[in-house]
């Protein structure tokens, strides 16, 4: 065991100080020592996703980084991205388009699909399809995750036009 | 209050009740992160385990040096077959009448196997101290192919050595487990001998792995102030682990409480019981404290549930004109190191004996040689009824290649095969009575619905062309039809370790008018909360969303055997329903008493009960559910509860028709899915969404199995295909969308008609997908090639026929 490194975060707008070995992986930094586990553990390998957090405003599988390369940085986790009475409007699509069943790649889906429609806030539906192929999900087909998506794009642009 | 607004519509409307699109209640705590998966469960005191596991495939461990694990801070014991000795832990049932080690006993089977158990503060202690566990082991020979196996003189089991007799009858060799027989053996070789054609065709099934995005874990909480035992886990039987947990442990059943939270995806892989959660119980008797075990993906692909590994030789016999006459499949089985299989007591090989598919075939005969190898153990249903996918392969196949050795369209050899309408219920060669059916129907609209003449037609362009040298992209339609068969028991015929295969729903209705359900089922994304409570709302008249659905408690659900099989619906489903009926029932009672008439002179009527004749008069269901526990009532019991364990007659035959257009690049081998149409008949349609939902997964569980997913060995045993670099799991960029329709034919003996569906679209995507690929080639002289079908296996077999010369 090596010595501990003192950490701070600001996660979904709060700030976050704990000690934790320079080895810890961010994943588990969120999950085990701050209780945030709308993030999760899906394959350890960086391929599934289900870990996807938007780190100072890039998307980034937090399974694959130690806690210490992110020490200072600004996170952002499904958790932080709607409350029960006011939630973000892929969360609303998602379910209004059946974009889920087992739940457990959904806040890695969502959180990244989030930073896609930043990015990109006009996809095509191939490009929904290539800026998702890093999240995993074994239940949907994706189908119902692309619907989703670009529902939830039109509905931001739609919104966005009505306020200009 | 008694006005007749709102209108019948608008009422039915309000209930959400079986057939509409209800919008899912599970997904609020996922979309916000909220939901409860096992490794999600934090206790304070809480230590992790973490398995030493072996790195060969069949060796001696000759000794286990504890000693400097033990001394890292942190770690708190470490456990071996010798210390679970003592408990007579170090073994344990399978679902399949064999036993496993829980830790190693003298040798390992499997690499990947458990070897010793860490306990330690946190996980990285643990995964620490696995490292400094020092374990010897002598190299034996590795078996890994299973005809190698049947002549090898390498004993694979020796606690068995000399048994002659296994849970399945005469073994005839050491390493092998059983042979179970179905049909007239006689009769169908008699058919063969005497056919004016019969095809025959090799095909091996590969073995792979359900793969669900969360791995199997545990969570044991040994009380020992109280003696009672909580265990959380990933169990898609939680009921069956808790009988299983007190008969291992000497806990009494009701000091044992088993609970699946959330789980992520299940899709056969959490089944079993696993040595996993074995340790983590013992660890948390031994050091009273809360014990974790997550294991990890490589863990997970390794040693927890392969599916598949299935050698089939096929014989079918037919008339000149395509009139099949008859059928043959031998099977040898690839089980690994242990007979872990996840089937029926009575089905050591599942359900294979459907694998005479849609078909009026007069005779058939089967034979599955179950074999152990140093693989992994497993054998579970991957998003099918227990070996069904395996079965609809087979027969979808040789259907494929009759229809190559007639020289016949195979659309056409499926239609003048299938069993008609009027022939259900249908009485198989193999025993199994299909409920119901309405196959052409079915078939027809999918040609239809797809063109196929117009892409037969284009398909035979397309091989011009390619001849002609103006492409080098080849088209294969992928066809395929398939009947499934689910919702296990009846209890007279499927048991699991003993126990029946009923379940059950126990309904409670509220004063005000709302209710709970609690059912012996678990969802592990399939949305009972949300289907379960439409059943209900159509049966009792309370809206869905006033209906709690509640699982995977055992102290507060009913006894049930699970979900897996595609049982849910058929068996909890009617469970379902027929507790509702009972609650009806008193309503109707209650209903009569406040209308001053009799019993008989109230009728249902969506949402109450009103006076026949007299639609003006009438209580509402919440009138009546107040009425229940506040006004005595002569004769009737207070309260507004119900109960029932289903046993159900028979299984359901779900159905379906498929077809799969792909362009393939002849060069690169690279398949382009350009359409996929299925049409399915789950019977009753519950939630139209859901069923889609359902479909596109399924469906793309197929196309992994048929397009690349395997679990793959070295001669050396060792595990090729362990972590997603290597195991494929699709993305959205390589899955197409999905064209999906129905039929409906409710099934005859269910209450509400329901068959099941999560599995469907598995058991016939994988044959459509495969189906494709061969098409393609079709026209060169292919006649069978083994999945997986991925680029480089593709390639290969264009080069073989000489595509690229």
């Amino acid at each position: 065991m090596t010595d501990k490194m003192h950490i701070k975060l600001k996660v979904n707008g709060e700030d976050k100080e704990f000690l934790a070995e320079p080895r810890e992986l961010l994943i588990y930094a969120l999950r085990e020592k701050l209780d945030i586990t709308g993030p999760h553990v899906g394959c350890d390998t960086s391929h599934c996703g289900a870990c996807t957090v938007t780190l100072n405003g890039k998307s980034v599988k937090s399974c694959t980084m130690f806690v210490a390369q992110a020490n200072g940085a600004e996170i952002t986790t499904i958790e932080g991205i709607g409350e029960p009475d006011a939630l973000h409007v892929l969360q609303e699509c998602f379910r209004e388009h059946h974009g889920l069943q087992c739940g457990f790649c959904t806040p890695g889906m969502i959180i990244r699909a989030t930073k896609l429609l930043e990015e990109n806030p006009n996809p095509t539906e191939e490009e929904v399809r290539f800026g998702m192929a890093g999240n995993i999900c074994r239940c949907t087909g994706y189908q119902n995750i692309v619907k989703s998506i670009l529902a939830a794009a039109s509905e931001i642009n739609t919104a966005k036009e009505a306020a200009q | 209050m008694n006005d007749l607004t709102p209108d019948r519509e608008e009422r039915s409307a309000n209930l959400k009740g079986m057939g509409c699109s209800r919008k899912r209640v599970e997904d609020a705590r996922f979309t916000q992160g909220k939901g409860n998966y096992v490794d999600d469960i934090k206790l304070p005191g809480m230590l992790h385990g973490d398995f030493v596991r072996s790195p060969y495939a069949h060796a001696r461990v000759v000794s286990i040096n504890k000693d400097a694990a033990m001394a890292l801070p942190g770690v708190v014991a470490v456990l071996t077959a010798e210390d679970l000795a003592p408990l007579n832990l170090h073994w344990m049932p399978t679902l399949a009448g064999d036993k496993q080690m829980v830790l190693a006993d003298g040798k390992v089977l499997f690499q990947g196997q458990e070897v010793a158990f860490v306990v330690a503060s946190d996980r990285y202690v643990a995964a620490d101290a696995v490292e400094l566990v020092e374990v010897e082991y002598e190299e034996l020979p590795v078996l890994t192919d299973p005809f190698e196996a049947l002549k090898s003189d390498v004993v694979l089991r020796e606690d068995l050595a000399g048994q002659t007799e296994g849970a399945h009858g005469p073994r005839k060799h050491h390493n092998h487990i059983f042979t179970w027989e179905q049909g007239d053996e006689t009769g169908t070789n008699q058919v063969l001998d005497n056919a004016e054609v019969v095809a025959e065709e090799t095909m091996y099934y590969h073995r792979t792995h359900p793969c669900p995005l969360e791995t199997c874990g545990s969570v044991a909480s040994m009380d020992k102030v109280n003696g009672k035992l909580t265990l959380w886990g990933t169990f898609q039987a939680p009921h069956v682990v808790r009988t299983v947990a007190s008969l291992l442990s000497g806990i009494e059943e009701h000091n044992i409480r088993v609970v699946s939270p959330d789980i992520g995806g299940g899709f056969g892989n959490k089944v079993g019981v696993y040595p996993g959660y074995v340790c983590s119980i013992v660890a948390s008797i031994v050091t009273g404290k809360p014990v974790k075990w997550v294991e990890d993906r490589m863990e997970n692909l390794m040693s927890t549930a392969f599916a598949r590994d299935y050698w089939m030789t096929g014989k079918i016999a037919a008339t000149k004109d395509g009139k099949i006459t008859g059928l043959h499949c031998h099977v040898t089985a690839d089980h690994g190191g242990f007979d872990a299989c996840a089937d029926p007591t009575k089905f050591p090989a599942g359900f294979m004996n459907i694998c005479t598919g849609s078909y009026d075939i007069p005779v058939a005969y089967l034979a599955v040689d179950g074999v152990y190898t140093n693989k992994a153990p497993g054998g579970v249903s991957y998003r099918c009824s227990f070996r069904v996918t395996e079965a609809v392969y087979f027969i979808e196949r040789m259907i494929e290649v009759l229809a190559i050795e007639l020289d016949m369209d195979a659309a056409e050899l499926r239609r003048i095969n299938f069993i008609k309408k009027e022939q259900f219920p249908y009485t198989a060669a193999l025993g199994w009575e299909y409920d119901s059916g309405d196959y052409h129907t079915a078939w027809d609209k999918a040609l239809k619905t797809v063109d196929y003449d117009g892409l037969r037609k284009e398909q035979a362009e397309r091989v011009e062309a390619f001849k002609r040298g103006e492409t080098r992209k080849l088209m294969g339609v992928g066809l395929s039809f398939f009947t499934e068969i689910v919702g296990a028991g009846p209890v007279k015929n499927c048991d699991i370790l003993g126990m029946g295969m009923f379940d059950s729903c126990e309904i409670r209705i509220h004063p005000t008018g709302s209710a709970i359900a609690r059912l012996g089922t678990i969802s592990q994304g399939q949305g009972h909360a949300t289907t379960f409570a439409q059943i209900l709302a159509s049966e009792i008249g309370i809206s869905a969303d006033s209906i709690t659905i509640e699982e995977g408690d055992t102290d507060t659900a009913p006894y049930g055997l699970g979900t897996y099989g595609s049982r849910s619906t058929p068996v909890a489903g009617a469970a379902t329903a027929m507790a509702g009926r009972k609650i009806r029932a008193k309503a109707q009672m209650i209903a009569a008493y406040l209308l001053e008439v009799h019993d008989d002179d109230v009728e249902f009527d969506i949402d109450r009960f009103v006076v026949k004749g007299a639609p003006e008069k009438f209580k509402t269901m919440k009138e009546i559910a107040y009425a229940a526990y506040n006004q005595a009532i002569p004769g009737i019991e207070p309260g507004l509860e119900a109960v029932s364990y289903y046993d159900p007659p028979n299984m359901t035959y779900p159905f379906g028709a498929y077809v799969c257009v792909m362009d393939i690049d002849v060069d690169t081998g690279v398949p382009e899915i350009r359409r996929f149409y299925a049409l399915d008949d789950c019977g009753t349609r519950i939630n139209p969404m859901i069923i889609e939902g359902q479909v596109h997964g399924g469906l793309t569980e197929a196309l992994a199995v048929a397009l690349g997913q395997e679990i793959a060995y070295d001669k050396l045993g060792n595990v090729k295909t362990g972590t997603l670099m290597d195991f494929f799991l699709p993305t959205a960029w390589e899955v197409p969308n999905y064209e999906t329709d129905y039929t409906v034919t409710p099934s005859p003996h269910h209450p509400i008609g329901a068959k099941g569906v999560g599995e469907s679209p598995h058991v016939g995507g994988v044959p459509c997908f495969s189906n494709a690929v061969q098409d393609a080639f079709r026209a060169f002289g292919l006649r069978h090639t083994n999945m997986p079908h991925d680029h480089w296996r593709i390639w290969q077999a264009a080069n073989q026929l000489g595509l690229h010369d």
